[in-house]
């Protein structure tokens, strides 16, 4: 397990490596410049494009430019272009945000797409198994930003629910419960139109491998031994099939990232998705680089923990 | 045995199949399959007549960029079936005229990611070692990346054209056929026909596309059919952000962005473009689905 987790890490620094190299020279070497100005405005001195220059390591070769950035982003000195702050302060304004609505919508996907799942395949083969099973992949086709307009024009128009940012603005509440959960409505709802897709790939994953397990020879064996057909299906062909639940963890995290950008901007909730889109239309490339760089470890450690997590609950499992 | 409850039976195996029974028979017998086709079918019509047509300088209803400002934001009557938008224009020929664009950019896209996906796949299954290693961390590291995020990144730089959207969304979506198409390889690899085929001396690339990828066909089949809607939601999205085919092209997803400023007073511009791209993706999906159950052996 230790030499597992210990090879597993050296695989992450390299990949890391690699994609610190890929986000920083994709936008190096992209047409176009960070300057916050035109590149031929005359009303800029020379001095003060130089001056610009050197405080971004921009008049050093690319190279250089690539180490020195990577160094100030381990340091922490790495600033923004925008408005020159440190680039992980401006991340870590924003970071809890994403997480919670992140494990809130991956929480949702996990349960009820055990539950779907499981629900689906006792009735395999069934006219309800082929509803469910159209019902699974409609989800997957909805346009998430489609949905959330859809819930926007509901709520806010006929509802006259407040439903942008994080809190309500220009409310008085009147005690700290009722704030908390104006709070936690606020993510509840992107949260649930973020997870709509990830419920529906669960439920198939989870369905498909209960069938998978109740072909089974030791499925044949525990009913050969007059074993309720209860405990069969839930005893031993589902703890057999809870595997792609913590795998797909893993699996989830990059999709949610991406997709919470669209999310976080139509409901104007201040997370990372939103933060690297803005970075992206303003070229900030150290912030951008700084996003990719976190989003990925985040995403490599999530990957080893569903990995370690997978060998715990299943012990013939073996690291190596 | 009325007595036992009717759930804790265990799901009854299909009838043995006839011997000569294939695939695709087994496909025209499934109603979600044939109705996905049809489905699909009509978009394909409805999107190559409009095209012609448009290429003919004629449209239908209406011209898709005409503006009418006297008739702007008009909820769906007769004489618009869907509405007019902000600038009056017809929603119904603007949709009709971004089908083509939507289901173009599925297709190429797709197919751009497959013929990748493929060629990593085969050379990374049938090699293998520090080849097969190089080009799965490859693999890993794209992985790692928000796919939507790169995509976004990759086209805000180099100009939202049709062309580098298509192409973008190509160059990211390739990795899982990768994956899928190796992990096939590495069974086919050890059967006994392509030991034969190796042994009597033929060259890898043969023994690749004429022995081992036919046989790798289905499960690569149902990737692509459902690597398009996949595709077709990606630039809805990206559209929807402002980076997708930029006006006055109308795609489905910028049909919305635009309407996204008269949300509260005009549903017509949000529920119709947005039903378009969901019916379509749908169908894809439900007839991908459809063809790997009929082409799954282990029934």
């Amino acid at each position: 397990m230790f030499a597992f987790v210990i090879r597993r890490l050296g695989i992450a620094a390299v990949l890391l490596f690699v994609i610190s190299l890929v986000s920083f020279f994709m936008f190096t070497l992209a047409p176009g410049s960070p300057y916050p100005w035109g590149e031929l405005n005359p009303k800029i001195s020379p001095q003060v494009k130089e001056a610009f220059r050197k405080k971004f390591h921009l008049d050093r070769p690319v190279w250089e430019q690539y180490a020195l950035n990577m160094r100030d982003l381990f340091t922490g000195r790495l600033k923004s272009i925008k408005d020159e702050r440190p680039v992980l302060e401006r991340i870590g304004e924003r970071l809890p945000a994403t997480v919670i609505l992140n494990i809130y919508a991956i929480s949702l996907s996990m349960i009820f797409g055990l539950l779907w799942g499981v629900w689906a395949a006792r009735r395999a083969g069934t006219p309800a198994d082929t509803v469910s099973s159209v019902a699974a992949l409609g989800l997957i086709a909805l346009p998430g930003f489609w949905v959330a307009y859809l819930v926007l024009i509901g709520l806010v128009k006929y509802a006259g629910v407040p439903v942008l940012g994080t809190q309500s603005y220009g409310v008085e509440f009147p005690n700290l419960l009722s704030a908390m959960l104006d709070r936690v409505w606020h993510i509840v709802l992107p949260g649930t139109i973020l997870a709509l897709g990830g419920i529906a790939v669960e439920s198939r994953y989870i369905r498909a491998t209960v069938l998978e397990a109740l072909k089974e020879n030791y499925i044949r064996t525990a009913r050969a031994k007059g074993l309720p057909e209860e405990d069969v299906f839930y005893k031993h062909a589902l703890r057999n099939a809870i595997r792609p639940l913590i795998t797909g963890i893993g699996s989830l995290l990059p999709a949610l990232v991406g997709g919470s950008l669209i999310i976080e901007t139509i409901f104007a909730y201040p997370g990372m998705g939103r933060l690297g889109y803005e970075a992206v239309l303003e070229r900030d490339y150290p912030t951008l680089l700084a996003i990719n760089f976190i989003v990925a470890a985040l995403i490599l450690l999530g990957n080893l923990l569903a990995d370690v997590l997978y060998a715990v609950v299943d012990p013939r499992v073996r690291l190596e | 045995m009325k007595s036992a409850p009717a759930q804790s039976q265990p799901p009854s195996p299909p009838p043995p199949a006839p011997a000569e029974e294939t695939p695709l028979h087994r496909l025209r017998r499934d109603p979600v399959a044939v109705g996905a086709s049809c489905v699909i079918a009509i978009f394909f019509l409805v999107a190559a007549t409009t095209a012609l047509c448009a290429l003919l300088g004629i449209h239908f209803p209406y011209d898709p960029n005409a503006t009418d400002l006297a008739a702007k934001l008009q909820p769906p009557t007769w004489a618009h079936p869907l509405g007019t938008d902000n600038l009056g224009r017809d929603v119904l020929s603007r949709m009709l005229n971004g089908s083509y664009i939507s289901l173009t950019v599925g297709f190429v896209a797709m197919a751009v990611s497959l013929a990748i996906g493929i060629g990593v796949g085969a050379v990374s299954g049938y090699f293998g070692g520090w080849v097969d290693n190089v080009l799965m961390r490859v693999v890993d590291a794209l992985l790692c990346f928000p796919s939507f995020f790169l995509i976004l990144t990759a086209v805000a730089l180099l100009g939202p054209d049709i062309r580098i959207i298509i192409l973008v969304i190509g160059l990211v979506g390739w990795t899982g056929t990768a994956r899928l198409v190796r992990a096939e390889f590495l069974t086919l690899r050890e059967t006994e026909y392509v030991r034969a085929a190796r042994a009597l001396g033929q060259r890898a690339w043969r023994v690749i596309f004429r022995h081992i990828l036919p046989n790798a066909f289905a499960p690569i089949f149902v990737t692509a059919v459902v690597g398009i809607p996949d595709a077709i939601l990606v630039e809805a999205g990206l559209s929807f952000i402002g980076l997708g085919v930029q006006p006055p092209q109308a795609t489905w997803g910028n049909i919305i962005t635009d309407g996204r400023t008269y949300l509260l007073d005009a549903w017509w511009l949000i529920v119709f473009p947005g039903l378009a791209i969901f019916i379509a993706a749908l169908a894809f999906y439900l007839l991908g689905d459809a063809i790997r159950k009929a082409s799954d052996t282990r029934r």
